[in-house]
């Protein structure tokens, strides 16, 4: 029998649909890969073993009275910062020692109404706080991918790693994963595989743990851009329980990816090209050029003058609403205690100890920017380039532009421990320098593997859409997926 | 926000210093909590009394990932105040982040509007007596925000408890304007915005169960000077301790002035026992509570069509009432103000003063509401809801004396019964034999055997014409009251010749 691990989502899907294997048989299948890959990845933090199979056998039923969902009996893994009812929810944080939710987040519910099997909960960085994957308190998550020759440990890129690794190792037929600056985009460029950062709106936000409630977004990591799509499909809708929820009808995704790019414009975004960027970044995005034109699509040069303004700006605006999503977690009522002679010093204590260095850090940074006098400086000026960002892709959209098209990561995934970057934080907040400009503008960003460095590590492209236009992003971006053709198959080292 | 002084200073007001006359000024912060079925933000009731922490969402204990979603209902009632209090309707409001830390706080933050509220400038009109006259204090600003809930000290020795059923439950910050002058006029302010809002139904103003308080800010000047450093009492939950806080801090101001001192802008608490107000945090000890926008709410918009859909619905409101009354019925501008005081004593009134096409003395009418029902009312602790004597039956006592068949003083035995027995008016009159005597020959009767046996009183009347009262007595005592003391008058005038 064939590894059933090894299986696109679409394939285990219509293979469940077609009998010709059960949900159980998937879900043990996939539950046995975690059991030997998890201590070298440190995918997942918590697996729901009883609790998969139970599902899987519900599944099975479904299928077999011919009652399935769109996602019967196909296995999932599920970032740690979605509300699981009763399942480890804790943002990878100790602050959140041993809460359990009465509640289950909106889009996990959505994957459960159509039939999915969750397999457990994947690690990432503190409160989604991160590109490497290394602020978790439950430790950092490896990448699947190791360069030629090495051994040495590389990040998955952050902050969904546990979910971007566990796709990328066949340790889940897809995953759900959170995209505030990047932490979509960039793990999966790190590590070979797809991942789409829906258009602000179009997942509800309800039951998943806050980080900067403006720029959040929920989407899905899996293997392939039809993946990508079908998993999107059932993740998004409206949801009157989140106020900044887009009241919009979900299309069928995955009927777009087939539909090429023949007669669409892409954007080119000069700023893009950054002083001192590897030139095979640069050849990367060039090769996808190329192959957008064969594919019959126009290649224009725009300019998004306000572009290297964003970062700072984001690293304004994200932490301040973080120090204040994150005021929650205080000692009173769930999650760390650690006691205190006053209510005072109690607070001091448990978020001293409840929170890793880089979350304290951005609620410092969130707290200050927001102080009196100097909130006119920071947080008021962030948000005037905010708007100056989103008027950027506004006149380049009105302009007749349908997607544009830039590099996912100034670079391929680096090794865990790397001590440039943690030596100076903006250097690990470079990560994000293109994709944080697509949060800020609330648009939709799709990040798909299009080659591979010199030294064997996958390396991606972003495409970036107009609002609620996820379905160009996914026909493009299947276009560079089939030009590109890549082997992505990392060498299975760490099995036991 | 700039201050601009509306007032002319009163010497009524003053207050007398060692330094010469001190003038106070006062502004109000008033926090009224919305009457609606569920909080601000989540679908959990509002109802008061419930044990601790029944009343209680996912939203309201801030569990992670949990969002606040607009109760519209709130917003209606916000716009209808706004409405109430003459003010502008901002189409477009904001919803801020105020960030602190308290246990009863359970996000970390209270959702309130800061820069941009739902209500705009305003106005309320105060009646202060003859004296005085009509006083209008501006309204700055009425916004929505959630309550905090409580933390309860006394229940452990070393810990405190938290009841978050008051969590997140609307609120109507209304602000006014420094225009107020004196802890009457403070006292006055606070009782119409509760008048109002009663009348509008948006808020019960049960101050005694917290659903309105009042932050009060106080300074002192010279009259018509520079205003002075304030200094804000927080969260005074009865009108009586209102004024009293008022008093004892304006004069502490003076003394620390008058000594040489200087005010330093504090916030204060009122202790009720001692009756002192006293330092909770100084200026410098001030939280800052960076302020931005919540990320998890959309602007607040609605069209006009909403304001004036609620303003065609809108009740009479207390002044319009207040003004109808004096015109309809011809009573004065200060009973009108009694009765208007409770919407539901305006409504008995009117439904006594007139019946269908029928309209009775509004004087006699008012007199009869203010005085011997409201007395006979409070005495029992009684509310006019539940008053024992229905407006139709004091109406038919009313015809009855206007109608010359009672005396005033049979008429309150009438009401005695009625109060105590019930029954038509009319026919107990009837039944009881307690119809006024109007017939002249019965009277005569009764004078004549007055006078006949009383020769000294007699006389002395001739000497002093004031005496007749005593025979009014007499004759109305033998007649059991009955007797028509018109008549009776007249008749006794003729019979002593005087």
């Amino acid at each position: 029998m064939t590894d059933l691990t090894k299986l696109s989502l679409k394939e285990t899907r219509d293979g469940l649909r077609a009998k010709q294997f059960s949900s159980v048989e998937v879900t043990s299948a996939y539950l046995g890969a975690i059991d030997g890959a998890n201590q070298s990845l440190n995918a997942y933090i918590c697996v729901e073993g009883e609790g998969a199979k139970k599902q899987a056998q519900i599944s099975d039923e479904k299928l077999a009275s011919g009652n399935g969902g769109a996602l019967e009996g196909v296995p999932l893994g599920i970032k740690d910062l979605f509300a699981t009812r009763g399942v480890h929810t804790q943002a990878a944080s100790h602050i959140l020692d041993g809460f359990l939710p009465e509640y289950e987040s909106t889009v996990t519910s959505n994957l459960w109404d159509d039939g999915a099997v969750m397999l457990g909960k994947l690690n990432m960085d503190e409160f989604a706080m991160g590109s490497s994957n290394e602020t978790s308190y439950f430790g950092p998550v490896v990448n699947p991918w190791r360069a030629d020759g090495s051994s040495q440990n590389l990040v998955p890129g952050g902050s969904s790693g546990g979910s971007a690794s566990a796709v990328s190792a066949w340790l889940c037929a897809g995953a759900t994963a959170t995209d505030t600056g990047g932490s979509i985009r960039q793990p999966a460029a790190f590590c070979g595989i797809v991942g789409i950062k829906p258009t602000y709106g179009r997942c509800s936000r309800w039951g998943v743990v806050a980080f900067a409630s403006s720029l959040d977004q929920a989407g899905p990591l899996t293997r392939t851009v039809e993946d990508n799509a079908i998993m999107l499909t059932s993740m998004a809708g409206f949801d009157k329980k989140d106020s900044t929820s887009a009241d919009l009808a979900v299309p069928d995704f995955a009927a777009a990816v087939e539909r090429g790019v023949k007669g669409l414009t892409i954007g080119i975004p000069k700023e893009y090209r950054l002083d001192g960027m590897p030139d095979e970044i640069e050849t990367l995005w060039q090769q996808g050029i190329a192959w957008l034109k064969e594919e019959g699509a126009t290649v224009k040069d725009i300019s998004l003058p306000h572009t290297k303004y964003a970062l700072p700006a984001y690293y304004i605006v994200a932490p301040a609403e973080a120090s204040s999503n994150l005021a929650r977690y205080d000692g009173v009522k769930y999650g760390l205690r650690v006691a205190g002679k006053s209510i005072d010093e109690m607070y001091a204590l448990t978020r001293a100890a409840g929170f890793g260095r880089e979350v304290q850090r951005r609620v410092m940074i969130g707290t200050y920017v927001l102080s009196a006098g100097y909130y006119d400086a920071y947080y008021v000026r962030a948000q005037k380039v905010r708007t100056l960002i989103k008027q950027d892709f506004e006149k380049v959209f009105a302009s007749g532009i349908d997607a544009i098209l830039t590099p996912a990561t100034p670079s391929a995934a680096f090794g865990i421990g790397d001590k440039e970057m943690a030596a100076d934080p903006v250097k690990m907040y470079l990560n994000d320098i293109f994709t944080v400009t697509v949060n800020m503008a609330g648009l939709p960003g799709i990040a798909v593997p299009a080659g591979m460095d010199k030294q064997g590590l996958p390396l991606a492209l972003q495409l970036i859409g107009k609002p609620f236009d996820e379905e160009t992003l996914f026909a493009a971006g299947r276009v560079i997926e089939r030009s590109a053709d890549l082997d992505l198959t990392p060498k299975s080292w760490w099995r036991k | 926000m700039t201050l601009i002084d509306t007032r002319t200073p009163n010497p009524d007001y003053f207050i007398a210093g060692a330094t010469g006359d001190w003038e106070m000024v006062i502004g109000l912060e008033i926090h009224a909590q919305v009457s609606s079925q569920s909080k601000l933000f989540s679908p959990s009731s509002t109802e008061f009394g419930q044990p601790p922490n029944s009343n209680v969402s996912f939203v309201d204990a801030a569990m992670p990932g949990m969002l606040p979603v607009i109760n519209e209902e709130c917003v209606r009632q916000a716009i209808r105040t706004g409405l109430g209090l003459k003010a502008q309707i901002n189409k477009r409001s904001l919803f801020d982040r105020k960030n602190y830390f308290y246990p009863d706080l359970p996000q970390g933050y209270q959702i309130s509007q800061f820069k941009d509220p739902i209500v705009g400038e305003g106005e309320v009109h105060l009646d202060m007596g003859e004296k005085i006259g009509t006083v209008t204090i501006g309204i700055e600003r009425l916004h929505l925000e959630q309550d905090a809930g409580k933390s309860i000290h006394d229940q452990h020795p070393n810990m405190s408890f938290v009841d978050l059923n008051r969590s997140g439950v609307a609120l109507m910050e209304i602000v006014s304007k420094p225009d107020i002058r004196s802890s009457a006029e403070a006292r006055a302010y606070i009782t119409k915005l509760r008048t109002i809002m009663r009348y509008l139904g948006t808020c019960d103003g049960n101050m005694e169960q917290g659903s309105l308080r009042a932050d009060i800010n106080v300074s002192v000047r010279k009259p018509g000077g520079e205003f002075g450093t304030r200094c804000e009492i927080k969260n005074v939950n009865s009108l009586r301790f209102a004024g009293q806080a008022i008093e004892y801090e304006a004069r502490r101001q003076i003394d620390v002035l008058e000594d040489g001192g200087e005010i330093a802008q504090q916030t204060r608490l009122y202790d009720p026992k001692s009756g002192k107000t006293r330092s909770m945090r100084s200026k410098e000890e001030a939280h800052d509570y960076r302020y931005f926008p919540d990320p998890d709410l959309l602007p607040l918009e609605f069209d006009q069509a909403l304001i004036d859909e609620l303003a065609a619905d809108l009740p009479e409101l207390p002044d319009e009432k207040q003004a109808r009354l004096v015109a309809e019925y011809g009573i004065t501008v200060y009973d009108a103000s009694v009765l208007i005081a409770d919407r539901k004593s305006a409504d008995f009134y009117e439904n006594v003063a007139k019946s269908g096409d029928k309209k009775r003395d509004g004087k006699l009418s008012a007199n009869w509401v203010i005085n011997d029902l409201s007395g006979r009312l409070a005495k029992e602790g009684l509310d006019i809801a539940s008053s024992p004597v229905s407006a139709e039956q004091l109406g038919g006592i009313i015809d009855l004396i206007s109608g010359g068949e009672i005396s005033g003083k049979i008429a309150k035995d009438l009401f005695e019964i009625v109060w105590s027995e019930g029954g038509n008016p009319a026919e107990l009159v009837e039944s009881r034999g307690m119809k006024q005597v109007s017939d002249t020959g019965a009277i005569e009767k009764i004078v004549g055997e007055i006078i006949a046996a009383n020769p000294d009183q007699v006389a002395k009347v001739k000497d002093k014409p004031s005496m007749v009262g005593w025979f009014v007595g007499q004759v109305m005592k033998a007649s059991q009251g009955k007797a028509n003391p018109q008549a009776v008058n007249k008749i006794l005038r003729d019979k002593l010749g005087l």
